[in-house]
Formats: C-alpha cells, structure tokens, sequence
C-alpha cells in the first residue's frame, strides 16, 4: 500500500511543472475568438473587422513573420518573445497588453493556438537561436558623440532622417511585406517604439531588425567585424538619448507666464527657452463622417507667455514632411488603400497641405459648461486659429461651427510665424488680448481658465477637412502679475496690530496710575 | 493494483502533457535523408530552348533617381532606368524566369551545386535582376557599393529576412529550404531597387537574356509543364514532350500592358 502511495506521489510529481509548461490549443482557441480575432481574424490572417481601421494593421499569423524576437532576422521567434508582445502590448500600435486583462494560463494558451496558424512552428528544422546581446557599456562624457557618428555612417538617417525624426530621403517610400505603408519611427517618442523604450530594447531591436518591416539587422557588421558590439550600442544608446527621459504627462492646464521683455514673436526667439512646455495627445477624429483612422500627428506640445496687452501660443509638432510634397503621393495612395473610410468611392491621393487649428470658446465660460470640442455646432460656434502650410507666415482666425464649416473673420489681429526644422513645425500664434470684435472673437482675460483644443492635419499622410487628429478640451490661464497689496497688506496689517496692541497696554496703564492718584 | 495502473496512466499522461508543451524549444530530431538515390541533371539528357518576346509597345521605364546617392550616381554615364521591363533588339523579352514546373519523377532528388549563386549590390541595383537557385544551395548577397542597403526576402514557403550592409565588401550567404516561385528581394532604404530568385528542387530552369533566349539543359526522357514567369507579364506555360537526347523548342510571347 505504501509502495502504491509512493508510486502515486512520483507520479503526480512533475504536475506543477507541467501545468506551467503546458499549452492548451483548444483553450486558447476559446481566448483567441473571444479577444484577438476582432482583430487579427479568425484565420489568424491579421483580417478581423477591425484590421481596417489601423496603421500598422494586426499581424498576419500564418506567416510567422514577428518583429520583435530575441532572434536572427529570420528565425521564428521564441515562446518569450511572443509572450512578451501579448503581454506588454506593442507602443505605438493598436496592440495593448494583456497581462492583466488574462491569466497566465490565458495567454499561455492563445500563445500556443497562435503558433498553429503557421506551419513554420511544427517544422522542427525551424529552431529559434538566442542571439548574446551582452551588457550595455555604459554611458561615458564620449558615448552619445561615437553613437551619432555610427547612427550616420551605418545609415539610420536614410529613414529615420538627419535628426531622427522619420522624414529621412527614403521615408516616403517605406512598404511593409504586404505592401502597407510604415513610417520609420520617430526617434524622439520612444514610448511609441514596438519593441520597447530602453536603451537595450533599442540595441535588441538594431541586432534582430524588426522582420516584416523595412528595419533591417545590423547583427552582420559585428560578425564581420566592421564594427564593434560596443559602438552599436553607441549608436543605441544615441538613439535614447533623443527622446525625454519620461515619456510625457498631461497637464490639463497650460501657464502663460507674464513675459519680462517683450512678446517671443518667432518660432526660435530666446524668450521661448525659459518657458514651462506642456504636451496634449492628439488621436484619430473617429466620431463624425467622415471618420479618420490614420492620423499621423500623435501629440503638440505647446508653450504660451503674455503681456499686459498681448498673447502669444506656440506649437510645435513632429511632422515628416513640408506637405503638399509630390515625394509623398505614393505614400498618401497607400495609405488610402489601407485605411477603410466611411465614403463609398475612394478617395484619389492628392497634394495636400499640413494645418493646425487652435480652438477656443468666443467667450470665457463662467461655468463648466464648453461649447462642443469637436469645433462646436451651428448654433454654439468656437472660436479658432488657424495655420496651413502653403500660407507660413500667416494664420486665419474665425468661427467653426461644426467639422465641415469654418467662417474666417476679416479683421482677426492674429500673427503667425512658422519654423519647419528636420521633421518639425513651430508655429507661433500672436494676438492682442483686447478682442477685435467681442461677439466672434475671444477677448483673453488674465486669471481665468480659458478651454483650449488642438487639431492637425498631415497633408502628406493624405489628411485634410475632416480627416485630422483632434484633442479635447484643455485650459489656457494667463498668469496674472501678483499686485503689490499681496506684499504690503501683511506688514500692514502686522503694524496695525502692534499699534493696537500698544496702544491698550498704554491705555490700561493710564488707568492704573489714575487710581493710585486717587 | 488499482493505484498503480492509476500511477503510470497518470505518468504517461503528464509526460504527454510536458513534451507537447515543449515543442517549441525542444531539440530538433535531425531530417531524415532523402530516400530516393540522388539524380543529376544528365550531361547527354534532352534541351529545352526558346526565345521569349513580347506583343505590343516596350512600356516606358521610369528613371531613377539617385540625388541621394552619389556613389551610385557616378556610376552611370546617362541616369538609369528601372527594370520592370528589358526588352532586348525585336521585342526579345530579358529576365523571364523559365523552368520545369511539372512532369519530373516524383521521388527525383537532385543535388545542389556547391557553387554559390552570387547577387550583387552594384550602382544601387541588384545583378542579376532575377535568378534561379536550388534549395539549399548557397546564394551569396555581396555589397560593392560603399553606402547601406539592407536585403530584404519577402517570401511565403521560407523565411523571410531582412538584413543590412552598411559597408562595401560586406556579404551574407542564405539558403533557401523550400522551392518558391518567387522569393521576392527589395532594397528598402532604395525603393527602386528589387530582384527576384526562383527557388527550385531540382536543376531545370534558366533565366532569358537580353536577346529573350533560354536553354534548359539535361532533362531526362518525359513530357513535361514549363512554365515562364515575368515580374509584369505574369506566367505562361508550355507542355514539350522529349525523347532521349533530343533539343525540343518552345518559345513564349507575351503580350505587354
């Protein structure tokens, strides 16, 4: 009977190991219909009813192309690798992680079933090899100048651009292996790369390429020795250092400071240098036809000072492009073709110009009450400025009421001065406080929560009228100078009291020597 | 009693469990070798010859613009056209990828050559446009210009890559594992820049030259499917019936749009 027992107990033994090493298919087929197949199909063919409205569309499983693998360019990747996309997500993608939404079970299944989807994970001649990273160096005084060096010469900036922005001499051309269209990634918005934010994400990501993508890898020039692992993580670790150290957090209002000298009137005055800047996520305006799905403007940042009579806003955006461009027009055809709108013919690519719009109330609300954020309705208008490229250094003002109408005012006393700088617009916006004319037009007042929005328009991602990125609703409050009774009350108030105070003790003194007398 | 056979059924059942789970990291088990003894393409077998035009006008080939890249601008007295279409003198038809698609044993196996195929990148364009190659035979992607290319193989059957060669001299051999008509290769940082590779199990294919003629060498007696492929023309096939050593012709005419 022992024996049995001991037998029984050997036998149920390896039951942890195999309950975390095992991978259930048909429970996974139960997880994948329910969450991943809106997107990636049910044939696992990256066709679900969703697939449509994105920009990278969801993988195609079937061909076990993946892009972020501990692997050689063209190996599969390994059961990490997979479990590490499911459970983090891809930035930057319509992929979220999942690791709080399933169980460890749950995406250890569908991690399985999505294996079957392609014949390359039976073949056992198919074995994914580790590559060795090796540490990072480190970051030495000389690190970031060797890393641009590299970045230039084993040629980054044939995409990703001089300054790394995505708008180098190739950008316009980039394909993935379906033929859809891919932007080379800004480097400066690292919280939007695939395969990580890190430095050794980025170096992990320059040795393996990202298959399916025009990324290459540059595993080669270490295996032929034309450079060393260490300069390619320079050149990594160059990459890092264009993006902010955090990735940016919304502020919902913006501080106009009160300008010490003067009014910074162009994109790069000095003036601009010591200014709080504050960043606001742009996405696809998605709610009124015609619904766009590919917006191309991922966020502003935005920066506004004052003086006692006059405003100034400047935005500034990434952009790959001084749009209309002709290079792009292969670009904006692709992206037509992939992007599902809501219009029954097709759209033919065009030339058009890149905009943004600066949206206010006419008036400052005195309760929470805001006209609607998506350029207000016919019968409540906003109040908006507005910048088009092929007009640099001049900016409309008027009313919109609603997507699809924009009244220009004659008289608007708004400036505009604009900068476009590898990959970059900074468009200044100026005006008087004092409002032209107050039934259409916002008169700015200082101590009050002014909504703000933004909207932009990339021509050459095929992006004009309603076709745009949009915000919501933020605040403007243009600081007001702090008035000297703030100051002096307090000391006045304090010699009062003493004054008081001395004057009751001197009082009751007078007393006490009255009654002695008598 | 009961307990034991509850033990090992239970064992078994748990052993199963764990090595399906491991499947993908397990160590491959080593492919078995062919069965059949291996043929060779025989030095007295039958031909196949032919010339391959086209109906129609020459569609125009854009030029390329390579402002961007001195190095390979330089190397070209008058800018270079794309090559979607080489037509030869008379409408004769370069770069027809012509090969036996059916009709050979079924259990034949052939050897590839040790010899490698060579691609190279020259004045931001690949020599040869289109190639034939064996699986596993070894294809040799080699760099000549002093700028980045990265080769990318866009394929369904095999992997594909994509990797980079920042430096002149730089080279990279790859093979392919299953026949594949045809793995597609594109320079991404040179849109211009594609080249094509028929991948065939057995030896029986050749690329058209610039005159538009093929030969086909070494097939054993049989009839056979030959099939032309072009990169805008599409495909035609040929049914060619051969006896012993003997040359049988079969031309291809395309028609342009």
């Amino acid at each position: 009977m022992i024996r049995r027992l001991l037998a029984l107990c050997i036998s149920l033994l390896p039951a942890p190991c195999s309950l975390l090493l095992s991978q259930d298919t048909t429970a996974g087929k139960t997880v994948y219909v329910k969450w991943c197949a809106g997107c990636h199909g049910e044939s696992g063919a990256g066709d679900g009813p969703a697939a449509r409205h994105m920009i990278p569309p969801p993988r195609d499983f079937t061909g076990a192309v993946y892009q972020i693998r501990s692997t050689a360019s063209g190996q599969l990747p390994t059961d990490a690798d997979l479990l590490r996309s499911i459970d983090e997500g891809l930035p930057g993608t319509a992929m979220p992680g999942w690791k709080t939404k399933l169980s460890d079970r749950q995406r250890r299944d569908v991690l399985a079933y999505i294996k079957t989807f392609s014949t390359f994970f039976a073949d056992t001649t198919q074995r994914p090899q580790l590559l060795q990273f090796g540490e990072e160096p480190g970051v030495g005084a000389e690190a970031l100048r060797v890393g641009r060096q590299f970045y230039d010469s084993i040629g980054c900036r044939k995409c990703h651009g001089d300054q790394g922005r995505g708008d180098g001499p190739s950008a316009p051309t980039l394909k993935d292996d379906a033929g859809h269209p891919i932007f080379a990634a800004n480097l400066h918005e690292n919280w939007r790369f695939n395969g990580g934010a890190t430095t050794t994400d980025i170096y992990h990501r320059l040795r393996t390429g990202l298959d399916g993508t025009p990324m290459p890898s540059f595993s080669d020039l270490i295996d032929q020795k034309f450079l060393t692992e260490t300069e390619l993580w320079r050149a990594a670790e160059y990459v890092r250092s264009l993006s902010p150290s955090e990735p940016p957090v919304v502020r919902d209002v913006i501080h106009a400071p009160l300008a010490a000298h003067g009014l910074p009137r162009a994109p790069d005055d000095s003036g601009w240098n010591a200014i709080d800047t504050y960043w606001f996520p742009l996405v696809g305006q998605v709610i009124h036809k015609s619904r766009w799905f590919a917006p191309a403007v991922t966020g502003v940042w935005v920066k506004a000072v004052h003086t006692t009579d006059s405003i100034a806003l400047r935005v500034t955006w990434d952009d790959r492009s001084v749009s209309p461009d002709s290079s792009w027009l292969g670009h904006v055809g692709r992206v037509l073709a992939a992007v599902q709108t809501d219009d029954s013919s097709r759209e033919q690519p065009a030339l058009w110009p890149d905009q943004i719009a600066v949206q206010f109330p006419v008036t400052i609300p005195t309760g929470m009450e805001r006209p609607y954020f998506l350029m207000g309705s016919s019968s409540a208008p906003v109040y908006q400025w507005r910048w088009v490229s092929t007009a640099r250094s001049s900016a409309a003002a008027g009313l919109a009421r609603g997507l699809e109408r924009f009244d220009p005012a004659a008289n608007t006393g708004v400036g505009g001065q604009a900068v476009y700088d590898h990959g970059q617009w900074r468009v200044v916006f100026t005006r008087a406080l004092a409002s032209p004319d107050t039934a259409t037009q916002l008169a700015f007042r200082t101590g009050r929560a002014i909504p703000v929005a933004f909207f932009a328009w990339d021509g050459s991602n095929g992006e004009h009228g309603t076709h745009m990125a949009v915000s919501t609703w933020y605040f403007l409050a243009l600081d007001e100078p702090v008035p000297a009774r703030v100051f002096i009350s307090p000391v006045l108030a304090m010699v009062l009291t003493l004054g008081l105070g001395m004057l009751v003790v001197w009082r009751a003194q007078q007393k006490t020597s009255y009654r002695r007398q008598q | 009693m009961n307990g034991r056979i509850l033990s090992v059924v239970g064992g078994m059942f748990l052993l199963t469990v764990c090595s399906k789970g491991d499947t993908g990291n397990a160590a491959a088990v080593p492919a078995a070798p062919p069965a059949a003894a291996t043929s060779e393409a025989s030095a007295d077998g039958g031909t196949i010859t032919g010339k391959i035009k086209f109906t129609g006008t020459p569609p125009k080939m854009p030029t390329i613009d390579m402002s961007e890249e001195a190095a390979c601008k330089a190397k070209y007295p008058a800018p270079p056209k794309e090559e979607m279409v080489v037509a030869g003198a008379a409408n004769a038809l370069a770069n027809v990828f012509v090969y036996v698609s059916a009709g050979l044993p079924a259990n034949a196996k052939y050897q590839a050559p040790s010899t490698p195929v060579v691609l190279d990148q020259n004045g931001c364009r690949y020599h040869p446009h289109v190639l034939g190659i064996m699986v596993g035979q070894n294809l040799e992607i080699k760099n000549s210009d002093p700028l980045l290319h990265n080769i990318k193989a866009i394929a369904k059957k095999n992997r594909g890559f994509n990797v980079s060669q920042p430096n002149a001299g730089m080279t990279r051999d790859v093979t392919f594992s299953a026949p594949e008509v045809m793995v597609n290769l594109e320079c991404n940082v040179h849109g211009w820049m594609h080249a094509y590779a028929g991948v065939r199990p057995d030896p029986f294919f050749a690329v058209s030259g610039a005159d538009g003629s093929f030969s086909i060498k070494g097939l054993p007696p049989g009839t056979y499917t030959v099939e032309a492929w072009h990169e805008k023309f599409g495909t035609q096939t040929a049914t060619v019936t051969i006896a012993a050593t003997e040359s049988k012709t079969a031309n291809f005419t395309f028609a342009a749009h």
